[in-house]
């Protein structure tokens, strides 16, 4: 190819791999991923995968980024083309100037090329036959060979992977002088046959900082560990299934007793997601810390007993990481489209808190607080993460933890407070916020027992259908709800460069994508406030953010803006004031997308860039 | 068991449980159930039997579904906590709070539609999983509150109030729960308390999964020439394989037996079960024995009745998950938050 139009880039570029699931190459890019972050330049890999174990095509999309961007950045730079099955459509994706590499073994006619794009070919297969006379590792070997091509086609810092392939196989030396021999036969192949480093390449930098890579399954198991949580009854699901893994593996190390060796946790394996539920639903009204991860088909299955829950006011945390629905709907790929099912789950009326987590970090902090606004409220707290921050490893802020806190029982007797002689209702509102006082099994031998139902009952947990003790009920669960807004974690505002009119909302996994969307935007004089919301029931901040505003743009990944929905139904917010920007393919939403639907919106509503906020938008009904 | 209202003056010379408690105490609310029901008799059975296993009421949990069985737990064991929960899913919650604490007993009431029906699945999975509980289904082939519908434990060919004959396979819940892994399984009858008692005494003190079918008439709408789970009918089809003694562990042991025509199991918690023989040489610690056996009885048209199996070695649900003595609902702060200092040589390991 003409080389003048090849893409030059340093530290800014989208390198994908197309790979056959279940081939080992997940770690391997894993640590190609690793490598470049630890000279200091972030990245934000993604794993594109199909619901299968073995043999179908998959993609690992990392993004490059020197400036910090961690949204997903669409467009292809460099094609690893692994996989002979999506060889066309890998080869059509790279843009104009991109970089193919591929294994080279076999000679592949020239019309499976394209002339406008390098090719650079290695002969993997055969350079592994060589070298590695076990058949079975030559498939793992190949691909720590690729990304030693790569280390030594974009200039990465061969010392640096090869102390991360001894971390990884710390222990195996056989698999550590393996993996090194083939990283290093790939990176030599590299600089002996092409001009490195490539137009593309990865200069060290300090952008990383102390910053932690992980996905965000993983850091809610860790957070259900350190929120306490002692029993969890769950049943496989994409892409929730790593949650329990996880926390199963953290209780492993931190939760083992250390003489007896005995477990400090129960993790059942229930029949369904309606016995998960029910696991742990008894086991919160029980006096232990309980929860379950799912995702939206088994939100649908664990509606009855959410409303149970609800109504009967026990603790629950449900960490539901959302995928494309409805139905079995897209389940390897992201939504933010359980919002509603969530947020009203159960038939009557019900109110349920949703916390929004942006990333791992919050994935851990939202994930642990959960459980103590679980037994502060006593009811059901969902943390919707989804599947882009749940499955894939992010660059986030490290965790953190005071020591000093205390879980938060909430309002919980002990056999102390009912010796003392108080008058006990259940249901009973003593202190005005809504919330009831509890008591649980086992606590005093005539004090403090009453009868849980989900049927209507009086203060005093009493059977009752008098519409007299219905309303009460219902009055002081209206108030505990409200209750709940000044206990959950409030909104993130990120004021404009410039005072505008207009403001952008959004929450959960979208953050980052905003984040570089309002910079896209402001370089072309648009400027726009935007609020992070992080829990449902909307503290007094979101709806002080909208009247603040004449246009309120709210981003969401679902087809149906569910957020928006219940921003109109919470806040009694005019619809017309709340523009809808929806990104809903299972692809994670891009910064690109968002500020062209924005500036779009703008033009046609003639908000001048110029005078962003000298001619204010159409007057609405506060 | 308690159908009307009784004056709250107590006779001096009420009896007392070593505890001190009166049989009172371990009363609920009243029955709203209809005169005659057959649950009220298991209710009084349950009272029976924590008065005379010396129960600390506050360390029982009781546990429902819905239906007319599952608002039974209201009407025993006021000082005991109580949940009533959702259809057919009582024993994912009773598996919960188990597991929240091991420390408790645990006692689930449910129904035929209610076990057999809507939460067959969950009553399996119990089962399987050998949740340390007493399971008491109160069986009576119909649907009460809906007024009469059959439930999936009707006889075929039992005829319905309205003279509708039950045309579907019945499902036997005693002997799913025998191939499902319980290690106490029983049937009893309402109508025979003498029988029942000692049955939920020697549940509650099994350390595993203990489950009893009691067939208990309904009066409203299954209690007519026709069904098979009527009073009469029960009385006259009941085949009782053996009667049971629970003898706790200091407890003296008075009767005497003739030779040959005992069988004597040690529980766990070292409670003695004394199963007298009734006619047949019935091997209780013989499950595929017992489940052949209840097959061909089936066939005959018996109700075998009495305790069909007990294997007192079996570990329950926290011994398969290795959990600690202490109830893990106790635990503080403490032992469950590893706290900042390993936090650091987490994220030094996530970089």
């Amino acid at each position: 190819m003409n080389t003048r139009q090849a893409i030059r880039s340093t530290n800014d570029f989208v390198i994908k791999f197309a790979n056959v699931n279940g081939s080992g190459s997940a770690s391997a890019n894993e640590l190609f991923a690793r490598a470049i972050m630890r000279m200091g330049v972030p990245v934000s890999p993604r794993n594109i995968f199909p619901s299968n174990i073995q043999g179908m095509p998959t993609w690992y999309e990392m993004r490059v980024s020197g400036a910090g961007w961690l949204a997903r950045r669409g467009g292809c730079d460099m094609m690893v083309a692994m996989n002979p099955q999506t060889w066309d459509r890998d080869v059509a994706e790279l843009a104009p100037g991109g970089y193919l590499v591929y294994d080279s073994t076999k000679m592949l006619p020239r019309s499976k090329f394209r002339d406008d794009i390098s090719v650079i070919g290695i002969p993997l297969t055969e350079l592994c036959s060589r070298d590695y006379p076990d058949v079975r590792q030559r498939q793992l070997v190949r691909n720590i060979m690729y990304v030693g091509a790569l280390v030594g086609l974009l200039d990465i810092d061969l010392a640096v992977t090869e102390r991360l392939v001894s971390e990884q196989y710390r222990g195996k030396d056989k698999l550590i002088d393996a993996n090194l021999r083939a990283l290093r036969l790939g990176h030599d192949y590299a600089r002996q046959h092409f001009a490195c480093p490539l137009g593309l390449r990865v200069e060290r930098a300090d952008a990383v900082g102390d910053r932690i890579f992980i996905d965000g399954n993983s850091a809610c198991g860790l957070g259900a560990v350190y929120g306490g949580a002692t029993v969890t009854g769950w049943y496989p699901i994409t892409p929730s299934t790593s949650v329990i893994e996880a926390f199963s593996s953290y209780c492993r190390k931190f939760r083992t007793e250390p003489d007896s060796g005995r477990a400090r946790y129960a993790i059942a394996q229930a029949e369904d997601e309606l016995a998960a539920i029910g696991m742990v639903i008894g086991a919160g009204w029980n006096g232990a810390r309980a929860f379950t991860a799912t995702s939206g088909p088994g939100i649908s299955l664990m509606q009855e007993f959410l409303g149970l829950a609800y109504f009967a006011e026990i603790p629950a945390v449900i960490y539901d990481v959302q995928r494309g629905g409805p139905s079995t709907g897209m389940p390897t790929r992201t939504q933010q489209s359980d919002l509603l099912a969530c947020a009203y789950a159960s038939h009557g009326d019900t109110r349920h808190v949703l916390l929004f987590p942006e990333d791992p970090y919050e994935c851990f902090t939202l994930g642990a607080q959960a459980f103590d606004l679980a037994e502060r409220l006593q009811t059901p707290v969902f943390v919707m993460l989804d599947l882009d921050i749940g499955m894939n490893e992010r660059l986030c802020k490290p965790f953190d933890w005071d020591d000093s806190r205390r879980y938060d029982r909430g309002k919980l007797l002990s056999h102390e407070d009912l010796e003392a002689g108080k008058d006990f209702g259940r249901y009973l509102d003593v202190d005005g916020d809504g919330i009831p006082y509890r008591t649980i099994p086992g606590t005093h031998p005539t004090k403090g027992a009453y009868f849980t139902r989900g049927t209507t009952r009086n203060p005093y947990a009493k059977y009752s259908e008098a519409g007299t003790d219905y309303v009460y009920n219902m009055e002081r669960l209206r108030r505990k709800f409200d209750t709940a807004k000044t206990l959950v974690p409030a909104p993130v505002l990120t004021k404009a460069a410039a005072p505008t009119r207009v403001g952008a909302i959004c929450y959960g996994s979208t953050s980052p994508a905003m984040a570089e969307a309002i910079t896209l935007l402001q370089d072309d004089g648009l400027h726009l406030d935007t609020l992070r919301v992080r829990a449902f029931p909307f503290s007094d901040e979101v709806m002080d953010f909208i009247a603040a505003h004449d246009q309120v743009f709210v981003v969401e990944q679902n087809e149906s803006a569910q957020l928006r929905t219940m921003l109109i139904n919470e806040g009694e917010i005019s619809p017309k004031k709340l523009v809808r920007v929806l990104h809903y393919d299972g692809t994670p939403i891009t910064a690109g997308f968002i500020a062209g639907r924005i500036a779009d919106e703008l033009a046609a509503l003639k908000v001048s860039a110029l005078e962003p906020h000298a001619n204010p938008l159409r007057k609405v009904a506060p | 068991m308690t159908y009307l209202a009784k004056p709250k003056l107590l006779r001096p010379d009420t009896p007392r449980n070593a505890l001190g408690y009166t049989r009172r105490d371990y009363e609920g609310a009243i029955s709203t159930l209809c005169a005659g029901c057959g649950h009220d008799s298991i209710s009084a059975s349950v009272v029976q039997a924590c008065f005379d296993l010396d129960v600390e009421p506050h360390k029982v949990a009781k546990l429902s579904g819905i239906g007319c069985s599952s608002k039974t737990p209201d009407y025993f064991l006021g000082n005991s906590h109580g949940f009533n929960s959702v259809h057919g899913r009582m024993p994912s919650v009773l598996t919960g709070a188990a597991l929240a604490n091991r420390n408790l007993l645990y006692l689930g009431v449910s129904g035929d539609g209610d076990s057999a029906s809507i939460g067959i699945g969950q009553f399996a999975h119990a089962m399987r999983r050998g949740v340390n509980m007493t399971y008491i289904v109160e069986n009576n082939g119909v649907y009460g509150l809906t007024k009469g519908q059959f439930s999936a434990t009707a006889d075929k060919g039992s005829k319905s109030k309205k003279g509708v004959i039950n045309s579907d396979s019945p499902i036997d819940l005693a002997a799913l729960a025998l191939q499902l892994g319980a290690t106490y399984v029983a049937r009893s009858f309402s109508g025979d308390k003498e029988q029942l008692v000692p049955l939920i005494k020697g549940a509650l003190r099994h350390g595993g999964p203990a489950f009893i079918d009691v067939i208990s008439p309904c009066v409203t709408f299954n209690n007519h020439t026709g069904s098979t789970k009527s009073y009469d009918y029960v009385r006259e089809h009941n085949a009782a394989v053996n009667r049971l003694d629970v003898i706790l562990p200091k407890a003296q042991i008075e009767a005497s037996y003739p030779p040959g025509s005992l069988r004597r199991v040690v529980q766990h918690d070292g409670s003695i079960l004394h199963l007298r023989k009734l006619g047949v040489d019935y091997d209780p610690s013989d499950r595929i024995g017992a489940m052949n056996y209840l097959q061909e009885r089936q066939a005959l048209g018996e109700i075998v009745t009495g305790l069909l199996y007990v294997d007192s070695s079996g570990e329950d649900m926290h011994a398969h998950l290795n959990t600690v003595e202490k109830s893990l609902n106790q635990l503080g702060d403490a032992y469950l938050c590893p706290g900042s200092g390993a936090l650091a040589a987490l994220n030094a390991s996530l970089r």
